[in-house]
């Protein structure tokens, strides 16, 4: 069960935090920002090798005892980072590409909004409502 | 095919539309088509770049521009790519989709580059969301080819 979801922008501004109710927040907001180091370490570094698959999904980014944190870059430099509790093992890679793939998908309406301007924080209901979906159904 | 001739005819109008009223100028007029192509592109390759794998380099978003960006708006590739590896590009196009109805030759060379605005700014909003800031401009010598240049602005 994801305990949070962010969507960061190009200049590592919160596009989109969620955080699971009965959460610290602000612990996990700071999880979130720290994950951010790490993909541009990963991003970073397989610009050097080349022969590697380069795709978007960049997996497990570090784990701490209580909290795993994944992510996952566009091209267009926007981040995901879903952060799940430690102890849920019954979460598999493939379900959380699936989700990184679904909430892509998401955000890709969000900016064929012609009222969503690029950059600013994301009100959508709709990307509420998706994320929501997105949250429950694993 | 039908669905092809939907984009084409929208430009036009957009074109011509852009340019109505006495009092407008050709400078303005073309700034206002290339910022509507700056807005699509930049909206557009979020949507189009979601499949692709990730661009290792310049010079990789480069070709993604000329093939499947050209293929996907445009029908077809863009023939000829150039680049003095310093930051500028030059693209090709033997036969520009907009140009390409228009008489062959240097006729309607004066009016042409209302047909390029357009797709200066789409190259330019897609370049702009991938990271890469720039300057696109077109030229046109004899129709229905012309070239775009792309010059990087770095620093």
């Amino acid at each position: 069960m994801a305990v949070c979801v962010a969507v960061i922008g190009k200049e590592n501004s919160p596009l989109y935090v969620w955080v699971g109710s009965g959460r610290e927040e602000l612990h996990l907001h700071y999880l979130a920002h720290t994950g951010l180091d790490v993909i541009q370490e990963k991003v970073a570094a397989v610009s050097k090798t080349p022969g590697d698959t380069r795709e978007l999904y960049l997996g497990l980014l570090y784990a701490s005892e209580e909290y795993k944190v994944f992510g996952y870059t566009t091209n267009t430099r926007v981040k995901f980072v879903i952060i799940t509790d430690a102890a849920n093992t019954t979460l598999r890679d493939n379900e959380i590409r699936m989700m990184f793939r679904r909430l892509h998908n998401m955000y890709t309406n969000v900016v064929c909004n012609p009222f969503y301007i690029p950059g600013e924080q994301i009100t959508s209901r709709e990307f509420d409502r998706g994320v929501a979906a997105l949250v429950a159904g694993n | 095919m039908a669905e092809e001739a939907v984009f084409d005819l929208v430009h036009m109008e957009a074109v011509s539309y852009v340019f109505q009223g006495e009092k407008i100028s050709e400078d303005e007029a073309v700034a206002k088509l290339e910022h509507m192509g700056f807005a699509t592109g930049y909206r557009l390759v979020e949507r189009l770049t979601r499949e692709s794998g990730r661009f290792k380099d310049e010079l990789d978003i480069m070709k993604y521009i000329c093939k499947d960006l050209w293929v996907t708006v445009y029908k077809k590739q863009i023939d000829n790519l150039r680049t003095n590896h310093q930051g500028v590009y030059v693209l090709h196009d033997n036969r520009f989709r907009f140009l390409s109805r228009m008489a062959a030759g240097k006729q309607y060379l004066q009016y042409a580059p209302r047909y390029l605005a357009f797709t200066c700014g789409l190259v330019r909003g897609c370049l702009a969301n991938l990271g890469i800031t720039c300057v696109v401009t077109a030229e046109v010598t004899q129709l229905p080819a012309c070239k775009f240049q792309i010059q990087v602005q770095r620093g």
